[in-house]
């Protein structure tokens, strides 16, 4: 048993050290908000700098029209380009959203075992491949084989830029559901199956939608694999087995000519791309998430605040 | 103390009267290699309540879980035995274990009704997702098992809002109204009212006491008061073992067992 004359000695060192551990506070809390500071600068910065240098390039005309012919009068417009990041990224969304949630479900659910674990290893290698190496591979094997240039190309190698990211995120929110809710669903004699696909998968939602988006941003900003696939185009798109326009791709090459009508279009082409990604995210997390707007703290609950 | 837990299990007699829903034969159960149950026969009467009590991790929520197949989905788990619903070994795999599950329901320690769903759609859980998409059955039986626990009157207005604005009593009796809505035949109870406050338990014991006209309920708790004022038959348990098992009032007033009577007196656990 601690003595009462024992408790007054160890109160005494929780005393004593006050004021030092006000000032430990007050030194962490500032390099946090300094941290915090370093890393919204750049960001800040890069928007500043990208909307002051390209907003002269900004009109509608800009936003629809092809763009017009090197060094001359017309300057056009980056139409075709947008359209095209569009196309890529609905089309790769198409093949990777599913490919990267089922897999992301297999990992959590399924994966608790020698092929789990070599899926896992594999998938981690892809997510830290060169996307180059993706763009030359989808060249060789989709490109060289359809004879063409295609959109069905360019969303194939963004496709697999996507599916590593989805599936690890998939997999680590599937994770943070609780094994409550799991158990809660078998004990009402629910299939597996079920469970997963309509409990877990929706108590993970929020999660998910970030992986998607975080994966969404990635390959909207990707160059070097279009550069195999896409190969780039001044025309709107006929179809999706020709070669179409990219905004990475138009921003590329408005940025390496000579003259400064392109480069200004250069800027603005990247103040629309960034713009874009900005409004996919928020549009679908409105879609997905807008009846959960307390979702962070839901996520809280799960840890049993409750 | 050895000596005593070695006494036959069970002074069945008190009990061996009348008609057994369940009854579990030889349940060994393990995770890892820790055997938590050790070998347990016990067998529980149609609309009666049987209460397990026992000091912590003597084994009581691991041999409930045996009784519907839960305790296997846990990793490294392992269970040995028989369990006989009406006569069927649940064991046997003749069965989908999830069939069986169907009609045994579980309520658990802690209210976990399902995050992204409505009132109405926590209680309706186990009818859709097992294929049933009549809607006013689904009404019928939503309203009727939100009755059935007392709940109607407080959430009938609100039966879209989601089952985690619920207070944490009023979502514990959500869960038993989602576990009745599969229309099960058994009933267990992993200490639904651990987490409440006492006007909550209250509620949820009045529930008990008019639902065992239906169902067999089987309730783990760890208070003994709750264990005497809802329960008709006791089973002690201790290390693994289940030490003695009779008629709720012989347990509390007249324990045959040192161990048990040291327990019920409260001298440990």
């Amino acid at each position: 048993m601690i003595t009462i004359e024992q408790r007054a000695e160890f109160r005494k060192h929780f005393r004593y050290n006050i004021g030092r551990r006000l000032i430990v506070d007050k030194i962490i809390k500032i390099t946090v908000l300094g941290c915090v500071a370093l890393a919204v600068v750049p960001l800040a910065s890069i928007m500043y700098e990208v909307f002051t240098n390209g907003v002269a390039a900004l009109s509608v005309d800009f936003l629809t029209q092809v763009p017009g012919a090197v060094g001359s009068d017309e300057i056009g417009g980056i139409g075709p380009a947008i359209q095209g990041t569009l196309a890529l990224i609905g089309l790769s969304c198409l093949i990777g959203v599913p490919i990267g949630i089922l897999g992301g479900i297999f990992l959590s659910e399924y994966g608790n075992n020698k092929y789990g674990r070599t899926v896992r290893f594999f998938n981690d290698v892809l997510a830290e491949f060169p996307t180059i190496v993706i763009g030359v591979f989808t060249f060789v094997i989709i490109v060289i084989t359809i004879g063409s240039f295609s959109v069905w190309a360019g969303s194939f190698a963004l496709s697999i830029i996507m599916l590593p990211i989805i599936m690890r995120t998939t997999e680590e929110s599937l994770k943070l559901v609780p094994v409550t809710y799991r158990e809660a669903g078998y004990a009402l004699g629910i299939k597996r199956s079920v469970v997963v696909t309509r409990i877990v998968l929706t108590a993970a939602k929020s999660g998910l939608v970030t992986g998607i988006m975080l994966a969404v941003a990635r390959i909207s900003g990707e160059t070097a694999p279009l550069i195999f696939t896409i190969l780039g185009s001044s025309q709107f798109m006929t179809g999706l087995d020709g070669p179409i326009d990219a905004l990475p791709l138009r921003i590329w090459r408005l940025s390496s000519l000579p003259y400064d009508s392109a480069q200004t279009q250069g800027w603005g082409a990247a103040f629309i791309l960034i713009m874009m990604i900005f409004a996919i995210n928020i549009g679908v997390r409105y879609v997905f998430l807008r009846k959960r707007g307390t979702s962070m703290l839901k996520f809280k609950m799960f840890g049993g605040v409750r | 103390m050895m000596e005593t837990m070695k006494t036959p299990v069970a002074n069945v007699s008190s009990v061996d009267k009348g008609r057994y829903k369940l009854v579990a034969e030889n349940i060994i159960a393990s995770y890892d290699d820790i055997v938590a149950v050790k070998n347990i026969s016990m067998k529980f009467k149609d609309k009666a309540v049987t209460a397990l009590i026992g000091p912590s991790g003597c084994g009581k929520t691991t041999f409930l879980r045996c009784l519907n197949r839960m305790h296997e989905l846990t990793k490294n788990a392992k269970v040995t035995g028989k369990v006989l619903l009406d006569g069927e070994d649940l064991y046997s795999n003749a069965v989908d274990p999830i069939i069986n599950r169907r009609k045994i329901g579980m309520v658990f320690q802690k209210p976990n009704p399902f995050p992204t769903m409505s009132i109405y759609d926590n209680v309706a859980a186990g009818l859709k997702l097992n294929g049933i998409n009549k809607k006013n059955v689904i009404d019928e039986i939503v309203e009727g098992c939100l009755k059935m626990v007392y709940l109607w009157d407080e959430v009938k207005n609100d039966l879209k809002k989601p089952g985690m604005s619920l207070s944490g009593g009023q979502q514990q009796r959500l869960c038993i109204a989602r576990a009745l809505a599969i229309q099960p035949e058994v009933l267990l109870m992993d200490e639904p009212a651990s987490a409440l406050d006492p006007i909550a338990t209250q509620k949820i014991e009045e529930m008990i006491t008019e639902l065992k006209k239906e169902y067999a309920i089987i309730i783990v708790t760890h208070n003994m008061q709750q264990a005497t004022r809802v329960s008709d038959y006791t089973g002690f348990m201790y290390l693994g073992d289940l030490v003695e098992f009779g008629e709720t009032k012989q347990i509390f007033e007249n324990p045959r067992n040192e161990i048990t009577a040291k327990y019920v007196q409260g001298q440990f656990g």
